[in-house]
C-alpha cells in the first residue's frame, strides 16, 4: 500500500503546482456557480421589480364608448394612450406590449345589462409582456366585480350573494419549503460540481500522463497497476471533495445577499445542515472520479478525454433536468439510484423535513457500490498493454 | 545459437560469462503485424550489449517483454534468473530501464521526479537522498536538480530520465535508444556514463539504429531486422562473418537491405 499512498501524496503535490487543476477544481464550481445564482435571482428580482413599477401605457381603441372604464384605469396608474393606426400589427412588431379595443356595441350591451365586450390585444408568449397583460386584467375584472356589486345593491340585493364561496388560504408550506429554485438549483450545482471538480485530475493523471509519456516509465516501477490507479483515483476524489465543500461554503456564505422577499425564500444552511449534504454528496465524488477516470484511461491525449468529457458532464443534470419538468415525491426505492437519491435527499434537507435515517444509509451504500465497482474496473485498465502505448 | 534446456533453467554459461539475461525464441505480434519474430540473445554482467537495427525492427517491442510491460506470445525470458510472465514485481525491482518514453513531470523539479520513482521503489528518505547525491554527481546534474522539468533541453531530460531509473541501484540495465536527440556532447556524457556502468559490473542493453553507437560502446552486437536476430556476436566476428571493413557495410549485408539506416 506504500506505492499508492506515494502514488497520491505525487499526485496531490503536482496537481497544487497546476493552475489549471486549481481553477477548475477549486474556483470554477465554489465561485462561478453560487456568483451565477445569486446573480440570477438579483436579475429576476429587479426585472421583476422594474416592471412593476412601470407606468401602464395602454393604447385604447374607442375610449369614447366606455368613459367611466377609462377613468377607472386612469385612476388606477395607467396611462391611455391615443388610438393606433393598427393595434394588430404595433402587438406583433413588440412596439406595444399590449393594447385594449372597446368595440362600438359596447354602449348599448352595457346599458341593457349584457356583458359588454372588450378586447385585450397581446402576444402571451413574449414574456416580457405578461405583467402588463395581467395588470390590465386585473384592472378589467376589478372594475366589473365593482360595477356588479354596484347594480346588485341598486336593485336591492346584496352582493355578497354572488359569491357562494369564500376562499381562505390555509398555508403549511414553512418559508424554508418555498424555497423551491434552491432546491431544485442546489443539487443541481452540487451534483456538477462533484464532476467539475473531478474531470481536470481525472484527465491529467490517465490521458495527460500517456500524452507527456511518463506513463510507461512509471508503470516500470514495482508497484502493482491497480495501487497507482487506486493512488490517482483517490486524489481526484479528494479535488472533488474540496470542490464541493467550496461550493457550499461559498453558498453559506453568498445566501443572506439574496432578495429574500421577492420569492419568499428563506433560506440559511447552517454548519449541520452542510455537513449532512456533504456526507450525501461524497460518495457521488468517488462515482465521478472512477467513472471519468475510467474514461479518460482510453483517451490518448487530454484533448480527446476533453471530447469524451463533454458528453459525461450531461449525466449528473439528467435528474435534476427531470425533477425541474416533473416534480416527484420522494420515495424509499428511490434513495437506491445514484444522482436521483441525492438530488430527492439534498431537496427534503433544504425544505428541513425529516428524512428516515435508513434513507441516507441507502442513498450512501447504493452509490457507493456503483462508484467502487467503477474504480475497480478503472484500477485494471492499464493491465492492458494496449492502453498504455495508447497504440492499436 | 542452441541452448541446453536444463542449462537454460536457471544461468546459461556462454564462453565461461555467466548470462543475465537469456532470451530465447521470442514472438509478439499485434493483430496483423509481426513485431518480434524468433529474437533469441544473451546479455552478460560486465558486458554491454547493443541491439541494433533500423525503425521499426522489433527492438522497443523486444525491450517491452523483458521490462514486463508486454507479455510475448511465445518464447522464454530469463533475467538473473527470473521470468517477467511469472515474477513482474521482482524483475522490475532489479531492472533498471530508460524506455523510449521518457516523459517527466514537469510540475516537480529534477529531484522530485527522482525521489517519486525512489519512493516507487519502497526506498527510505535517507536512501533516496544518500542516492540522488550520487546521482547527481555521476550525471553532472547540481545546475537543474531543483529547478522545475519545465524547459528542460533534451540532455538534461535524458539524465534525469536515467537518474530516475538508476535510483534503486539496478543490476541490469536497459535503455531504448537512449541518445535519441542528443548534441554532440551530451551523447559524449551518455557514452562515458554507460561505460562506467560496464566498469562497475552492471549488464548493459541498450538499442540503437544508429551504427557508430554501437561500434563506441559495444561489447556484444545483435543486429535485429524485420522482428528477427540477423546476426550477433562481437564488432570483429560480425566484420570476419560478412567479410567487410567496415561495420557499416558489413550491417547492410547482414540485414540484407539498406531499408531504415538512414538516421
Amino acid at each position: 500500500m506504500s506505492g499508492l499512498l506515494t502514488v497520491f501524496k505525487k499526485e496531490v503535490r503536482e496537481n497544487i503546482r497546476d493552475r489549471r487543476a486549481l481553477f477548475n477544481s477549486l474556483l470554477l464550481g465554489p465561485v462561478l456557480f453560487p456568483l451565477l445564482f445569486v446573480g440570477l435571482m438579483w436579475f429576476l428580482e429587479s426585472a421583476e421589480r422594474e416592471r412593476q413599477a412601470q407606468t401602464l401605457e395602454l393604447p385604447v381603441i374607442g375610449a369614447e364608448y366606455a368613459p367611466s372604464l377609462i377613468r377607472f384605469l386612469e385612476q388606477h396608474g395607467a396611462v391611455i394612450e391615443p388610438e393606433p393606426e393598427n393595434p394588430e400589427d404595433l402587438v406583433r412588431s413588440q412596439e406595444e406590449q399590449v393594447v385594449l379595443r372597446i368595440l362600438p356595441e359596447f354602449p348599448e350591451k352595457w346599458s341593457e345589462g349584457l356583458p359588454a365586450p372588450v378586447e385585450v390585444i397581446s402576444d402571451p408568449s413574449r414574456q416580457e409582456s405578461n405583467a402588463a397583460i395581467m395588470r390590465v386584467k386585473r384592472l378589467l375584472s376589478a372594475y366589473g366585480s365593482q360595477i356588479a356589486s354596484l347594480r346588485l345593491q341598486l336593485r336591492g340585493i346584496s352582493p355578497q350573494l354572488a359569491s357562494p364561496i369564500m376562499i381562505k388560504d390555509v398555508d403549511l408550506s414553512t418559508p424554508k419549503s418555498r424555497a423551491i429554485l434552491a432546491v431544485i438549483f442546489l443539487p443541481y450545482v452540487l451534483m456538477i460540481t462533484a464532476f467539475t471538480g473531478a474531470t481536470h485530475l481525472a484527465m491529467d493523471t490517465t490521458a495527460g500522463e500517456k500524452e507527456r509519456k511518463s506513463l510507461e516509465p512509471l508503470l516500470i516501477n514495482p508497484v502493482p497497476r491497480w495501487e497507482i490507479m487506486t493512488g490517482k483515483m483517490i486524489t481526484t476524489t479528494v479535488f472533488a471533495m474540496a470542490s464541493l465543500a467550496l461550493t457550499l461554503v461559498a453558498f453559506r456564505i453568498v445566501l443572506p445577499y439574496l432578495p429574500v422577499g421577492a420569492f419568499g425564500m428563506d433560506l440559511t444552511l447552517g454548519l449541520s445542515t452542510l455537513l449532512k449534504i456533504l456526507l450525501i454528496i461524497s460518495p457521488v465524488a468517488i462515482l465521478a472520479a472512477a467513472l471519468l477516470t475510467l474514461l479518460a484511461s482510453f483517451a490518448k491525449s487530454y484533448r480527446e478525454a476533453q471530447s469524451y468529457m463533454g458528453l459525461v458532464i450531461l449525466i449528473p443534470m439528467i435528474p435534476s433536468l427531470i425533477f425541474m419538468a416533473n416534480p416527484i415525491k420522494a420515495e424509499a426505492w428511490m434513495m437506491s439510484v445514484p444522482l436521483f437519491s441525492q438530488n430527492l435527499l439534498i431537496g427534503e434537507i433544504i425544505r428541513d423535513e425529516a428524512v428516515p435515517l435508513d434513507w441516507y444509509a441507502m442513498s450512501i451504500a447504493s452509490t457507493l457500490v456503483i462508484g467502487l465497482l467503477l474504480a475497480a474496473m478503472a484500477a485494471t485498465l492499464y493491465n492492458r498493454p494496449k492502453l498504455i502505448f495508447g497504440s492499436g | 545459437m542452441p541452448v541446453e534446456p536444463e542449462a537454460f533453467a536457471l544461468f546459461h554459461i556462454v564462453d565461461g560469462a555467466v548470462a543475465m539475461i537469456v532470451v530465447k525464441n521470442l514472438y509478439k505480434s499485434f493483430g496483423e503485424v509481426k513485431a518480434v519474430q524468433g529474437v533469441s540473445f544473451e546479455a552478460q554482467d560486465g558486458q554491454i550489449t547493443g541491439l541494433l537495427g533500423p525503425n521499426g525492427a522489433g527492438k522497443t517491442t523486444t525491450l517491452r517483454m523483458l521490462y514486463s510491460l508486454l507479455p510475448p506470445d511465445s518464447g522464454e525470458i530469463l533475467i538473473d534468473g527470473l521470468d517477467p510472465s511469472k515474477d513482474a514485481m521482482e524483475i522490475k525491482r532489479t531492472l533498471g530501464v530508460v524506455p523510449d518514453s521518457r516523459g517527466l513531470y514537469t510540475r516537480l523539479s529534477a529531484r522530485e521526479n527522482i525521489e517519486y520513482y525512489g519512493r516507487l521503489h519502497g526506498m527510505s528518505n535517507p536512501q533516496i537522498n544518500g542516492r540522488v547525491d550520487e546521482l547527481i554527481d555521476t550525471l553532472d546534474m547540481g545546475d537543474f536538480i531543483d529547478r522545475r522539468t519545465e524547459g528542460f533541453s533534451q540532455g538534461q531530460r535524458v539524465k534525469v530520465a536515467i537518474a530516475r531509473a538508476m535510483i534503486h541501484r539496478p543490476q541490469t540495465v536497459l535503455m531504448d535508444e537512449p541518445s535519441n536527440g542528443l548534441d554532440v556532447m551530451s551523447t559524449r556524457a551518455l557514452r562515458e556514463y554507460v561505460r562506467s556502468l560496464r566498469s562497475a559490473g552492471h549488464s548493459v542493453v541498450l538499442s540503437t539504429h544508429i551504427m557508430q553507437e554501437v561500434a563506441a560502446l559495444c561489447d556484444r552486437i545483435v543486429i535485429i531486422a524485420k522482428g528477427e536476430v540477423a546476426a550477433d556476436g562481437t564488432a570483429t566476428e560480425l566484420l570476419e562473418r560478412a567479410r567487410c571493413d567496415s561495420l557499416e557495410d558489413a550491417f547492410v549485408k547482414l540485414i540484407g537491405s539498406e531499408e531504415g539506416l538512414l538516421a
